[in-house]
């Protein structure tokens, strides 16, 4: 689009919110507005918040009425001769009390609406949700299904310094690899928290907006009545890629979710039986920088930067010490458990991925070791051996 | 100037340095000011870190809650850290034990501190722990593990809407800035 | 007392205790401080011209965003209504200079030394790590814990500014309280005159927590205590709650002495007294007594107990009526008066209309349910900028145009003087006006790349912000010409409907001490 074209088609969303028309463009959802969403609550969130942007507009209408008429009225070829009054103890009891009265009518619903919020009590299930540098990680409390979810959109999808334009689908920034499935007509309660700062969990369908704060868990709950798919992101400053971490939660009917939970069962077991596999063999130098390299520019490259030089805070891995000096096994610790300002990656990697990647670190960029580690030797590593 | 007004302006001069060292004495009396006020309102469900004795009280056995217990390992944290059960079903006024596990994997000697937290927050006035790992730092040599149990009762008087208690545990590192270096060498 | 007698070129500027050289200097420094904090607003409006990177590296964009901020509400506001205190105190008053002259030179020429420290940090070869990037509300543990190395010297940065608005605020305090013209009671007082000396309390009440947080920063950065890490037993969200003790009533820090200067500019072209003097005086104290406990309506999110969450909101509304009764009584000021509309008149009038729609925005956010939704949006940019620029900013912009005349003893241009206006007022809220939507539809704030659904109305922003910083340099224009002569000579009393000591018993320019012998108040 050109740039005139551009900011025409925004000079026409402008105007055609003065036009009276709030829902004017609507797509998929509104750009104008609040979203009235899929739970009962987001659904009463968005009535209150509807009732008040009325109430404020009526406010705010009168005011400028006032002074349009003021301007008007009372300009000095109008009115040459000023009155002198400076003070009405009557109206100024009015306009003290009138609007006391609007906020006491506006606290009502808002106190009940709010009471129902917080109330997670008799929940039928529950997901612990905790916020990483910038990934979720999601943990289903009543079944042994534990994964990470991040933005799945490449970087090249995004960045754009040469400012050629790059080819995005409208939702590359709500896409995610793992989406958290849940069942509808369940009330799911979400206990939030953080490995490093503060999160801030929001799905906006759900009117759930949760901080996931380091050492402390917060509660909250939704209730789906709709099957579909909802995206979220992190609400609070958390970091380099904080408006990279995106939430896709997929909602399902209750058989769909059990088959769902069945089959995440079946892949985990396939998977844990692919890495024996893995395991077992022995790799390619070739086969394990060739992987490495993948996984190296999906989980490591945000970082650590595709040239392995670093960025201000995060320390270059080219000809670093960890990388070219520490023996493998300290560099595969310190990428399997993490170590003080590096996050763990032994859960969200196989083995064979894991392998690959320390692999990569030390031949990459003219490392050049010529060392490699094998899968076989990170499973150990794991059990502590 | 008048020496009057001088002696005028350092009286009000006095009086406003006055509420400014108030305030700072104030900035840092919130530290304690908050602690008290969560502990009061149960603000993140933070726990008194304390110990209690077991107060032989009536178990209630009409009512079952469910006490679900979750563990986290902070960010740079290399050690593993679970619980044996993730989940059980208890009395009110009866003393359970659990254990937890930990292991040090890296090749360091590292401390970690577990840090509580309970959801609900209410929870937590009616949450007494006899025996926790949480009440002192653990330190482990490179490899070694742990068996922490944790001992707890839940009051009887935890209100009826309650049924599900959660707590929770997030490792820290705790091993000082200086040891850090001196392992780093 | 030595009459003119004061040294010329550099010296007169750093060794003055005149109010009106350090007046001048604030101002200056202010409006340099406005313009670098707008080049890096336009640096973030930029990056969010089009959906993608193409200008900064996230990290970047972060620094950018924290330090707008922070140059703007330390470095831009608060050292303006210092300025116009210093200009405007002692001739409201009908003192001779401000009461503690020497402090007076001191807090101002901290400024300078801690803006470079913080501007110290944009520079790579310093901090290869980056200036500060944890927004400028700094929560910790992204800002202790995760922090750059620049962060001490933003630390230093803060302390320094908050131990010159302690100093002005206190010099404020003195002056109004001990300096006062005879007859002139504390009901007497004029407005500006009333507002910055609520304003002076809560700076010396709330700079000095404000001081605290960064130290227990400091420590928890590099003296091993743990104030804020949950691992040593302290509490994140602790910090939150210290930081925003300060922060609320700093918001209002930045708008009652805009609210005072409304309350000069509306009587004067209205040829009308204000309305409800009284009244006005006790709604801005009780606005400032609220701003105390209010606090935790920014951390909705953080997961309060309900009847926190209530306490909060309901105290927060309340907020909402003093506010509506200063609105009231601006609008019945004008009532029935004999209204012109030059330069100043329209900023205060524009002040009012968006003043009015950043309040009405702020009881939605009060509301706390339906924050949930809000918090942490384009929705609450929206409702901040509303308050702070057409707010703050137009305030003091009005301030100046409605005292220049009698600062410079000329006239300025008025053309030039509309042409600013109608530029600023348009542009402001092409800006601004579109974030409410962004907002609502789910844009997240502090983010340097956003959705395809919100691509129009973010370019809408990009262009009014482009547009509304480079009106400003008009703005520069016209002080320029104003000060080098303008449109000749201005009057004694420069309007018609001036009131006050400054236009009625000082000539234009006011001399160098205001009064040397104390006007009788009636």
């Amino acid at each position: 689009m050109s740039l005139l074209k551009r900011v025409m088609s925004g000079l026409v969303l402008f105007v055609s919110l003065f036009m009276g028309s709030l829902w004017a463009a609507e797509p998929e959802y509104s750009t104008l507005n609040l979203r009235p969403g899929v739970t009962d609550n987001s659904q009463a969130v968005f009535d209150l918040h509807m009732e008040v942007v009325w109430i404020m507009f009526a406010v705010a209408g009168l005011v400028f009425a006032a002074i349009l008429y003021a301007v008007i009225r009372y300009r000095k070829s109008n009115n040459p001769t000023p009155a002198t009054f400076s003070h009405s103890t009557t109206m100024e009891i009015i306009w003290t009390v009138i609007p006391m009265l609007i906020l006491i009518y506006l606290t009502k619903p808002a106190i009940s609406l709010l009471l129902d919020m917080e109330d997670t009590s008799k929940s039928d299930m529950t997901v612990q949700v905790t916020g990483i540098q910038w990934k979720w990680r999601y943990k289903y409390l009543d079944e042994d299904i534990e994964f990470v979810s991040s933005l799945s959109t490449p970087a090249s999808e995004y960045e754009d310094y040469d400012r050629t334009g790059t080819e995005k689908n409208p939702n590359y920034l709500l896409e995610v690899d793992n989406e958290l499935v849940l069942p509808i007509g369940k009330k799911i309660r979400f206990l939030i928290t953080a490995d490093d700062v503060i999160h801030s969990w929001w799905v906006p369908d759900f009117a759930v907006k949760m901080d996931a704060i380091p050492g402390f868990i917060n509660e909250t709950w939704t209730k789906i009545n709709e099957p579909g798919v909802y995206r979220g992101v992190c609400a609070e400053l958390c970091g380099r890629l904080h408006g990279f971490m995106p939430i896709v939660v997929r909602a399902v009917t209750q058989e769909e979710y059990d088959q769902w939970i069945e089959q995440k069962l079946a892949e985990k077991a396939e998977a844990e039986r692919l890495a024996a596999e893995a395991a077992a063999k022995s790799w390619s130098m070739d086969d394990l920088m060739a992987l490495g390299k993948e996984v190296y520019d999906a989980k490591c490259a945000l970082c650590h930067q595709p040239n392995g030089e670093g960025l201000g805070a995060f320390p270059a891995l080219k000809g670093s010490k960890v990388a070219t000096v520490d023996s493998v096994d300290d560099h595969a610790r310190m990428v399997i458990f993490g170590l003080n300002a590096m996050p763990k990656f032994g859960q969200e990697l196989t083995d064979a991925e894991l392998a690959a990647v320390v692999t990569y670190e030390r031949n990459a960029w003219g490392n050049d070791t010529g060392e490699t580690l094998q899968p076989g030797r990170v499973a150990e590593l794991k059990a502590g051996n | 100037m008048k020496p009057m007004s001088e002696n005028k302006n350092t009286s009000v001069l006095k009086k406003a340095l006055g509420i400014v060292g108030l305030m700072t004495v104030f900035a840092f009396a919130m530290v304690p000011l908050y602690n008290v006020f969560c502990e009061i309102t149960g603000i993140n469900g933070k726990v008194i870190v304390s110990e209690s004795l077991y107060q032989q009280v009536e178990v209630d056995k009409s009512r079952t809650i469910t006490v679900e217990l979750i563990t986290n390992i902070n960010r740079g944290m290399p050690w593993e850290f679970k619980t044996t059960v993730n989940k059980l079903e208890v009395h009110p006024g009866e003393l359970n034990e659990v254990m937890f596990f930990a292991r040090n994997f890296s090749k360091q000697t590292i401390t970690g501190q577990a840090v509580p937290s309970v959801a609900p927050g209410q929870a937590s006035f009616y949450l007494n722990k006899t025996e926790c790992f949480c009440f002192d730092q653990q330190t482990l040599k490179p490899g070694e593990s742990i068996d922490m149990p944790m001992r707890f009762y839940i009051d009887p008087d935890l209100p009826e809407h309650v049924h599900t208690v959660t707590m929770s545990y997030v490792l820290f590192n705790a091993t000082s800035k200086e040891s850090e270096s001196v392992a780093a060498n | 007392m030595a009459h003119d007698h004061h040294p010329t070129g550099i010296k007169r500027w750093l060794f003055t205790t005149n109010h009106k050289d350090i007046g001048t200097m604030y101002l200056w420094f202010s409006f340099i401080m406005f313009l670098i904090g707008g080049l890096l607003a336009l640096g973030i409006r930029l990056e969010l011209f089009q959906p993608g990177l193409q200008f900064w590296d996230p990290n970047f964009f972060n620094s950018l965003t924290t330090l707008h901020g922070l140059i703007m509400v330390f470095g831009a506001v608060m050292p303006a209504f210092v300025g116009l205190a210093n200009w405007l105190v002692p001739m409201q008053i009908g003192a001779p200079d401000m009461a503690l002259p020497r402090m007076n030179n001191f807090s101002f020429w901290i400024l300078p030394f801690a803006f470079t420290l913080l501007l110290l940090s944009l520079v790579p070869q310093l901090f290869p790590d980056g200036p500060p990037n944890f927004g400028w509300t700094f929560y910790a543990p992204l800002s202790t814990k995760y922090g750059p190395a620049s962060t001490d010297f933003f630390i230093f940065g803060v302390h320094l500014m908050g131990i010159s608005s302690i100093m002005g605020a206190i010099n404020v305090i003195v002056t109004v309280i001990n300096m006062r013209a005879p007859g002139m009671t504390l009901m007497k007082m004029p407005m500006f005159v009333w507002t910055w000396l609520i304003t002076a309390f809560l700076l010396i009440m709330v700079m000095p927590v404000l001081a605290g947080a960064v130290t227990m920063m400091l420590t928890d950065r590099h003296f091993g205590t743990s104030f804020f890490d949950a691992a040593g037993g302290g509490d994140p969200v602790m910090f939150q709650h210290i930081f925003w003790f300060f922060g609320h009533p700093e918001v209002y820090i930045m708008i009652l002495p805009a609210f005072g200067i409304a309350s000069h500019i509306i009587p004067t072209f209205s040829r009308k007294p204000l309305f409800g003097y009284a009244s006005m005086v006790y709604a801005t104290a009780s606005i400032a007594f609220l701003s105390f406990i209010v606090w935790a309506h920014h951390m909705f999110t953080v997961g309060m107990p309900v009847a926190g969450e209530l306490y909060f909101m309901i105290a927060t509304m309340i907020i909402a009526v003093p506010t509506g009764v200063k609105i009231f009584n601006w609008v019945a000021t004008m009532w029935k008066g004999s209204i012109t509309f030059e330069t100043p008149m329209l900023f205060a009038l524009a002040f009012v209309v968006l003043f009015t729609l950043g309040g009405v925005s702020g009881v939605m956010l009060a509301m706390t349910p339906v924050d949930k939704q809000y918090h942490d949006t384009y929705f609450v940019v929206a409702h901040f900028h509303y308050v702070l620029f057409p707010g703050a900013i137009f305030g003091t912009i009005a301030a100046v145009y409605y005292w220049l005349p009698k600062w410079t003893g000329n006239m300025y241009n008025e053309f030039w003087g509309k042409i600013h206006f109608w530029w600023s007022i348009i542009a402001v809220n092409i800006t601004f006006f579109p974030m409410h939507f962004s907002g609502l539809a789910g844009m997240q704030r502090r983010v340097p790349d956003y959705n395809m659904m919100f691509e129009g109305f973010n370019q809408l922003s990009s262009i009014g912000a482009f547009m509304l910083g480079f009106g400003q340099l008009i703005f520069l224009w016209i002080l320029i010409d104003c000060i080098k002569g303008g449109k000749g000579k201005a009057t004694d009393r420069v309007w018609e409907g001036a009131e006050g000591l400054e236009f009625t018993h000082l000539p234009s320019p006011a001399p160098y001490h205001s009064f040397e012998k104390a006007p009788e108040v009636k």
